[in-house]
């Protein structure tokens, strides 16, 4: 089975009209294709290309690694003299993406990668994660070479960068014992030794996915005294596994088992600096986190289409009553609805990463040449639009592939509740969605404020005015209602003058925004689309979404401010 | 040193997953209705020529097919996985061929290949399930041939060590080369196609090919000339045109039945991990399985 071939609402994503901004922004006229004889020649060629790849991706996923999720959920990692021995089915993934050239795929093709915009590679985090969502950690970790490629000098990225391109995996060494969401709190020292030229760590890293990884990047404290984010600077290890990283343990999860997580020591690690002192936390870390939940964003949606496909394929074969369940309303309705959360998480999913792409590959151009005027406001217009929309979809994403992986389990009955369907596994790997990479509350906590200074609004005006088909205006009409629900709550909210007001209602006035953009989304691309993919959806997703933005504004219009204290719990 | 690898490659249609539109009413395969895929077995030959490859210094591997047009695909799938190049023999001569006049053929066009070191082919194709192709195009060719190759142990000296798989044990031979082997399904499968390779060769072509599409990128074979396949007519190969297609074709078919199981075929095994090894290897290799 191909997971690329069999799902056509990818190849549908990569017909947007924006592909045709982001390819000539990543490929500069193409000017590669004289240099290397596997760049695309032209737009088409590039699209092909893409797709082309999405295929051996697809088929590794379909042959390879969804059949080896069961054994990997079982035999999981262990650890043996300090050191991390993967699941035999994880080592064969690993080795059949690595061996077909994959890894890599965004980089520059000066490194030896494909050189492939975000919207493929996000594609293929997908891909991967319907198959195994555990595994998708360890290819989605490749995004650290993204930050190595745009913070790092020269010589770390010709030192590191190929590697990757190899098959060498990452790991993103953050978490500490105390230092958890809040970062500022990270202790493992940074020491420079002069005599070397050579930066030494030592510390404890712990929750560490992949940690026994051959390329670490490490958030360490270089500046000694200091105590908040601006004494951390970021570096990259070349890990020898000669004991100067050493796994002291690795967890026992509730799901995605085959992924390791592991908590390191560090002693007198040789490290070599990334980018700028001080601008560890500030800067790069929060570069690779935004990296990190556009990945999670693709591993939910990952998580969601297997937990739809699941259910579907019960549904349609298991027999009660004399008819098989898929007949029944109540069940029907259940995976009509799944299909629509699928359906909203997605399109929200590839908004956001068109916007991420524009944004970097003016990045990449910036660093070579002065942008204009034009391209500099442009760039920060597509920037803002990633930061407002990767929360977003992270929480969205996540939470919905949850709720999906729990209707699964329900459509299967009591079967869904034995070990004996994948669908237990979903469960247990969905779970981790909506907390790792900051969790939904704080997604809320990044979303809120473009919420309050009108970023997703302006952006629903803007889809307010793109073309659709007639069957569709009876929800636009509705969902300019919605809108306008957003904005009286929003300015109810305000009108509190109270930042602790505005924090109460804040998942609730994100939500309402979210739905509103992807009921657009969808009927959007039910418009674009020829060939009914989205229209069941469209109209589902968005009588749900109704419905979710009505409950919200009345609960901030009844709400008295005055109220807030009732639910504070000491 | 050159050593040239010549891998013999069949598209077939696809029929591990049959629906029941796969049988035409007069019995035979309905191969519009199956998609058209690498013989499995071919793929695993290919994974043994591209070993080979690897520790050979200047080693390549070509890959011959005989078919339509539209199986220069073979040619190209063997691209992305790692050949250099192909040979399509295609031309309505060589129409309704059996296994006799394909083996015919075959032998033709490897003998205008220039010093072949080795011809490696899978056991059979699963459209045909006869298993004479190869070592028909051995006899023809006057080399001598291992059947069954489950593994190339070793090449020292010109000097090949294979391990068979037979039907109760393996066996391990050794021959001299110039010679064919012939690769079991129970090797090892063949490597993914590989992203760059795929991208450096998917506008590759045959003569044909590039006429049809009206390619706009036209340039592109004079300045990469890798990218243009070899094709071969019947005018190309030295032959005697008795022995081709249908004329040299001695298989008739009498009669064609559908047979349906009454009985469910049983089996009985002893309770020894080797019996269940070698069911599963036999259920892998006649695709009931995996």
């Amino acid at each position: 089975m191909n997971y690329y071939s069999n799902n056509p609402a990818l190849k549908f994503q990569l017909s947007h009209p924006l592909m045709q901004k982001i390819v000539a922004l990543k490929e500069q006229n193409f000017a590669d294709k004289d240099k290397y004889d596997y760049a695309a020649r032209d737009f088409e060629d590039a699209i092909d290309n893409y797709e082309k790849v999405l295929e051996i991706i697809g088929e590794i996923c379909g042959d390879i690694i969804a059949p080896n999720a069961e054994d990997v959920d079982h035999e999981g990692p262990r650890v043996e003299n300090n050191r991390v021995i993967y699941a035999r089915g994880t080592q064969e993934n690993h080795e059949a993406l690595a061996q077909a050239g994959l890894y890599g795929m965004s980089l520059p093709r000066q490194y030896g990668g494909l050189n492939f915009p975000m919207i493929p590679y996000v594609m293929s985090g997908e891909l991967v994660s319907r198959a195994d969502a555990g595994f998708a950690n360890i290819w989605g970790l490749q995004d650290c070479a993204e930050t190595i490629a745009e913070f790092a000098d020269e010589d770390v990225k010709e030192e590191f960068l190929p590697r990757v391109c190899d098959g060498q995996t990452c790991s993103m060494d953050l978490t500490e014992p105390d230092a958890g969401s809040d970062l500022q709190a990270v202790q493992l020292k940074a020491t420079y030794n002069e005599a070397d030229k050579t930066w030494y760590l030592n510390g404890v890293k712990r929750f560490i996915t992949n940690g026994d990884a051959q390329i670490k990047l490490v958030l360490a404290r270089s500046e000694e005294g200091t105590s908040d984010g601006r004494g951390l600077s970021y570096f990259v290890a070349d890990n020898k596994h000669d004991n100067t990283v050493k796994v002291r343990r690795i967890e026992n999860k509730l799901g995605i088992k085959g992924s390791p997580t592991c908590e390191l020591v560090f002693t007198n690690t040789p490290a070599k600096l990334v980018g700028v002192r001080r601008m560890g936390l500030i800067k790069y870390v929060m570069s690779l986190m935004n990296g990190a939940r556009l990945g999670v964003g693709a591993q939910s949606v990952g998580v969601s289409q297997s937990a739809y496909d699941e259910a579907v394929a019960y549904a349609r074969e298991r027999q009660q009553f004399g008819k098989p369940i898929i007949e029944f309303p109540a069940v029907s309705e259940m995976i009509s609805l799944m299909k629509a959360k699928l359906d909203a998480s997605r399109t929200l999913l590839y908004e956001t990463t068109r916007f991420v792409d524009v944004y970097k590959a003016y990045e990449a151009i910036d660093a070579t040449r002065k942008l204009t005027p034009e391209e500099k406001a442009d760039y920060k217009e597509f920037q803002k639009l990633a930061d407002a929309f990767t929360p977003q979809l992270k929480m969205f994403a996540s939470e919905f592939a949850n709720q999906n992986a729990y209707d699964a389990i329900q459509v299967h009955g009591g079967s869904g509740f034995m070990k004996d369907y994948a669908c237990e596994r979903i469960y247990r790997d969905a779970r981790i969605l909506t907390i790792y990479e900051g969790t939904s509350q704080l997604q809320t906590v990044a979303a809120i404020r473009h919420v309050m200074t009108g970023t997703y609004l302006k952006q629903i005006k803007h889809y307010e005015t793109l073309p659709i088909n007639p069957e569709f205006d009876s929800i636009r009409k509705r969902l300019v209602t919605m809108t306008n629900l957003l904005e009286h709550s929003v300015e109810r909210v305000a009108e509190a003058k109270s930042q602790e007001y505005i924090d109460f209602h804040a998942r609730r006035l994100v939500e309402m925004a979210g739905h509103i953009i992807m009921s657009y989304l969808l009927i959007i691309d039910a418009s674009r689309d020829t060939e009914d993919l989205f229209r069941k959806s469209a109209f589902i997703y968005s009588k749900y979404a109704e419905v979710e933005v009505r409950k919200h504004a009345t609960f901030i219009k009844t709400f008295d401010a005055e109220n807030v204290d009732i639910y504070k719990v000491k | 040193m050159s050593f040239n690898i010549v891998v013999l490659a069949k598209q077939v249609p696809d029929t591990r997953n049959v629906g029941k539109d796969a049988m035409k009413a007069d019995g035979t395969v309905n191969r519009a209705a199956l998609p058209a895929i690498y013989n499995p077995e071919d793929l695993n030959a290919l994974e043994q020529a591209l070993r080979l490859k690897s520790q050979i210094e200047g080693a390549t591997v070509h890959v011959l097919t005989m078919g339509p047009a539209r199986a220069a695909e073979i040619i190209r799938e063997s691209m992305y996985r790692g050949a250099d190049g192909g040979y399509l023999l295609s031309g309505r001569e060589f129409a309704g061929s059996d296994t006799l006049a394909t083996s015919y053929a075959l032998a033709c066009a490897i003998r205008k290949i220039e010093k072949v070191d080795i011809i490696l082919c899978g056991r059979q194709a699963i459209d045909g399930d006869t298993a004479q192709v190869g070592p028909q195009v051995a006899e023809k060719l006057g080399l001598p041939q291992i059947t069954y190759a489950e593994e190339i142990i070793d090449l020292k000296n010109n000097v090949i060590t294979v391990k068979r798989r037979l039907e109760r044990g393996v066996e391990v031979v050794k021959g001299a080369l110039p010679m064919v082997v012939t690769v079991n399904g129970s090797a090892a499968p063949c490597r993914p196609r590989h992203a760059k390779l795929t991208m450096k060769y998917k506008h590759a072509a045959t003569p044909t090919e590039k006429q049809e599409s009206g390619s706009d990128y036209t340039d592109l074979y004079d300045t990469h000339p890798y990218l243009n396949i070899d094709e071969w007519g019947v005018n190309d190969i030295e032959h005697d045109i008795q022995w081709l297609g249908l004329s040299g074709s001695p298989t008739k078919v009498k009669q064609i039945e559908s047979v349906v199981f009454t009985a469910k075929e049983s089996k009985r095994l002893t309770p020894a991990n080797n019996e269940i090894e070698d069911l599963m290897k036999e259920l892998i290799a006649n695709h009931t399985i995996g």
